[in-house]
């Protein structure tokens, strides 16, 4: 047996600052214009459909082609307020990118996930005002998380005259993109700088290091403010459902995501030479690739199904297999091995679907040595916000809400990834967060 | 192997592909490149009487449409800028060094008897193959009350081409301006005049772009512009249809034509011969990618001429001329209809979106399984060929003919014409 081998600065401060400069360059302008001229500008376009925030595609394409890029960038972030971070960091694959008709012969589609970056960077360096907050109404309301449902939700409350404080349970606001997407496609503190545009309109208290729970209680929000929108994520982590406690060395990827984004100094995390990552989905795949990208000599990810399965598109997969991330499917975990208490390796077992399209074990089983074990198999609602208040009714696992956003508690309205709209992904979350400020404006301006 | 030989007013040349009167022709070093790539011939950029002209700084402006660059383009440039006597040595050492090319000369001078004839005993040393009267030029020399402000004139025409033909025996083509409301016009001048040939279009008057800083059309010297001569693929058309005119007209269409205008490829060049010209000039393709276009443009036309067996341009000159009638002459009996190809239909609905916006609300989309469906409604589809040009998928609409084919009736007798005539 080797010895855990766990150490801090794989790699020279060089080679670390160029593993985690942008991955995705953006576009210059001589290629913005090449590739806005390739979109055909459909009729009643598929694109435009497959956004959850509608973003009209075509249009804000046409006007980079015209050099209307303040009416481009105005177009995408009316209809999605992070219309910047999400050019980062949705999988256009299987959004608008997938549905392009350009796919249908050249296999190509028009590439517009680069293209919305290009406009909202352009805006981002051009200090121009896009959104001017509403005549004031009086109204106050509170918005619990401030990732990007609660940002998203503040805005368009703020757009329409009314005042929010959000409290946030961490030290900054933007939630997941601050703390669980991996850095590389989020360079130059972007998050931050998107808060800070979306803060920018005025009417929006942020109260950071509030915890639900803790620090604020729903019932007491619902007394004081005229709404609440509830935008808390998935605080928890899935656990492996093994019998054994985890031995030191097993970690929750997004914690470490969250440790690696925060980090002054790359070359002072400690990097596990051989790291099996345990999921199936982005946070999977960022762990794996950032840990590669920290020096980490093996990294295996393993997934209980097959390719077609992860909830990581096709795209991401491949990206991770060209950073030298191994993926094997099929495998399912059964123990964790430790040597004096620190982990030393997985047992898994071979997995199938069986003939009613169930998974079920072979019986056979692999085992890999391992210094470090990341646990990526999803978030789960947390069970400690409610205390001491009324609940709202859930459904499989999270926040139950009508088509207006609205929950079983009057006046408390909740959307982003503690409630099952759609995937839980940001554009989602901007959505919801969009859709639900619309309607609790309806709501609040009857009374 | 097909025959490529043109003869165009008397002056003979390899192939029909010359290259036309414009910065590629202005010196020996030029051209010596364009006969080495394979050019059957040259007009030399246009000569004029010492002292030389002086150009501006900033001299082309141009079109990009859709990422195609120099789509259209347009220049501010006058004639030659070099002493005459240095192009008369190197006109004569390129007939000398390439006799079988077709080295043809361009001219402009004052519109003076004396100034004409002093030129043309100048150029008949080079051993030149002809001359080409500058009638087009739309800037510069026009102030002055040259190039086209000759061409606008048919009586000048017709004066200036007597005296040429009258003080030289060299074949004489007349290169007509565009920049005139019917063409025909100014042909017959240069044919009553004596010209062996025509040449045409010269550029269009053209402003192609304004800088909206400086608030001056481009391309701006100093702060400001002028119009200028506009050219290449933008002006195809055009130049297709002056060039038809002339075909067509009883009293020139026997008038060699050399055709100008957007020429880009063979099959551009085909079209203009098969419309009446004996040969082609070609420039602003050159100016985009250089001399080595040329082969494609022999080797083009020569396999499709083995495709169709014809031997020689003759076989095919002018071959379409007969076809283009008036509009009142076409049959109205003539009927085709949309078809959507659906196994390469892409949905992209940009033939919906331009039947329903700017035609005859002729197709319906549908939604099934999931997806969009577009169909043509026979009874409402006009056969516009509008969709088939908005598809952005080559074939997957086509116009199909749903008519007998056996009926015939054209304007002149149909009933809704309160001037017809009888058909009886």
């Amino acid at each position: 047996m080797t010895t855990t081998d766990i150490r801090a600065g794989r790699l020279s401060q060089e080679q670390l600052a160029e593993n985690f400069s942008d991955h995705h360059p953006p576009l210059n302008s001589a290629n913005a214009i090449v590739e806005s001229d390739r979109c055909y500008f459909c009729y009643d376009a598929p694109c435009i459909e497959a956004c959850p925030t509608a973003i009209d595609i075509p249009n804000f394409i046409r006007k980079i082609s015209t050099g209307n890029l303040k009416g481009s960038a105005k177009d995408i972030l009316t209809q999605n307020i992070m219309g910047g971070m999400c050019a980062r960091v949705c999988p256009t694959e299987i959004l608008c990118e997938g549905v392009c008709v350009r796919n249908t012969h050249e296999e190509k589609p028009v590439r517009i996930g680069d293209l919305q970056r290009y406009a909202t960077d352009w805006f981002f360096e051009s200090g121009e005002t896009l959104f001017k907050r509403g005549e004031p109404t009086g109204k106050r309301i509170a918005i619990v998380g401030g990732g990007p449902a609660g940002l998203s939700c503040a805005h368009r409350l703020a757009v329409l005259g009314h005042e929010s404080v959000i409290f946030e349970a961490r030290e900054k606001l933007s939630g997941l993109n601050e703390y669980g997407i991996a850095a590389y496609k989020t360079v130059n503190n972007f998050a931050q700088r998107e808060v800070e545009f979306i803060l920018q309109i005025g009417g929006i208290e942020a109260r950071t290091n509030h915890v639900l729970g803790r620090d604020v209680k729903i019932d007491d929000l619902r007394n004081e403010f005229d709404a609440v929108f509830l935008s808390i994520g998935l605080g928890d982590v899935n656990d492996l459902g093994l019998k054994s406690d985890d031995p030191e060395g097993v970690y929750n990827a997004v914690d470490i995501i969250a440790e690696l984004r925060q980090a002054k100094n790359l070359d002072e995390l400690p990097v596990g030479r051989r790291i099996v990552v345990i999921g199936g989905g982005n946070t999977a795949i960022d762990i794996s690739v950032q840990s590669k990208k920290l020096g980490a000599e093996d990294v295996s990810l393993v997934y209980r199904r097959g390719a077609q399965h992860m909830s990581a598109t096709w795209k991401e997969q491949e990206f991770a297999k060209s950073n030298g991330v191994n993926i094997k499917y099929w495998l399912s975990p059964k123990s964790l091995h430790s040597e004096n208490g620190h982990v030393s390796g997985v047992e898994f077992e071979c997995t199938k679907l069986n003939s009613n399209g169930k998974l079920s074990g072979t019986g056979e089983s692999r085992f890999m040595e391992a210094d470090v074990v990341f646990k990526a198999i999803g978030q789960s609602m947390q069970d400690t916000i409610f205390s001491g208040s009324d609940i709202p009714e859930m459904t499989k696992g999270k926040i139950a809400v009508n088509s207006e956003f609205e929950t079983s508690l009057a006046g408390v309205w909740s959307g982003g990834d503690c409630v099952g709209s759609g995937d839980d992904l940001t554009v989602q979350a901007v959505e919801d967060g969009k859709q639900a400020a619309n309607s609790i404006h309806q709501k609040i301006m009857q009374q | 192997m097909a025959d490529l030989s043109c003869n165009v007013a008397g002056i003979k040349a390899p192939n029909p592909f010359w290259v036309a009167s414009a910065p590629p022709t202005d010196k020996l070093y030029n051209v010596e490149r364009a006969f080495r790539a394979g050019w059957g011939g040259v007009v030399w950029k246009t000569l004029g009487i010492d002292p030389p002209i002086v150009n501006v700084s900033s001299r082309y402006g141009a079109v990009h449409y859709n990422g195609q660059r120099m789509m259209g383009f347009n220049n501010l440039e006058l004639i030659t800028d070099r002493p005459l006597e240095d192009n008369l040595r190197e006109i004569k050492q390129i007939k000398q060094d390439w006799p079988d090319r077709a080295v043809v000369v361009s001219l402009m001078v004052p519109c003076t008897e004396k100034d004409w004839k002093y030129i043309l005993k100048k150029i008949e040393d080079t051993g030149c193959d002809g001359v080409e009267l500058n009638f087009g030029c739309p800037h510069g020399m026009s102030e002055r009350g040259m190039g086209s402000a000759v061409g606008q004139v048919p009586e000048y025409i017709e004066m200036v081409t007597r005296w040429v033909k009258e003080c030289s025996d060299l074949p004489c083509l007349v290169k007509l301006t565009p920049n005139i409301t019917d063409i025909c016009h100014a042909a017959r001048a240069a044919n009553a005049g004596g010209a062996d040939g025509v040449s045409l279009i010269n550029t269009v008057n053209s402003i192609v772009s304004v800088d909206l800083d400086l608030m001056a059309p481009e391309p701006t010297i100093d702060g400001k512009g002028s119009h200028g001569g506009y050219c290449g693929p933008a002006v195809k058309p055009m130049a297709l249809f002056m060039v038809t005119e002339i075909a067509k007209d009883p009293e020139t269409n026997n008038l060699p034509i050399s055709a100008i205008g957007g020429i880009s490829n063979w099959r551009d060049a085909t079209e203009f011969i098969v419309m009446g010209a004996g040969g082609v000039q070609v420039c602003t393709a050159v100016m985009h990618y250089g001399f080595k276009i040329v082969d494609d443009m022999i080797d083009g036309l020569n396999n499709w001429m083995d495709e169709k067996g014809y031997q020689t341009l003759e076989d095919f000159k002018g071959a379409a001329v007969k076809n283009v009638k008036e509009w009142q002459y076409l049959n109205l009996k003539y009927d085709i209809k949309a078809r959507i190809d659906q196994s390469t239909c892409i949905n992209c609905g940009l033939c919906y979106i331009s039947c329903e916006d700017a035609s005859h609300q002729a197709i319906r989309e549908t939604k099934a399984n999931g997806g969009r469906h577009f169909e043509v409604i026979d009874d409402e589809c006009v056969g516009c060929n509008l969709c088939m040009f908005a598809c952005p998928v080559p074939g997957c609409i086509s116009m199909e003919r749903v008519d007998s084919g056996t009926e015939y009736q054209n304007w002149t007798t149909h009933p809704n014409n309160p001037m017809r005539v009888d058909q009886n």
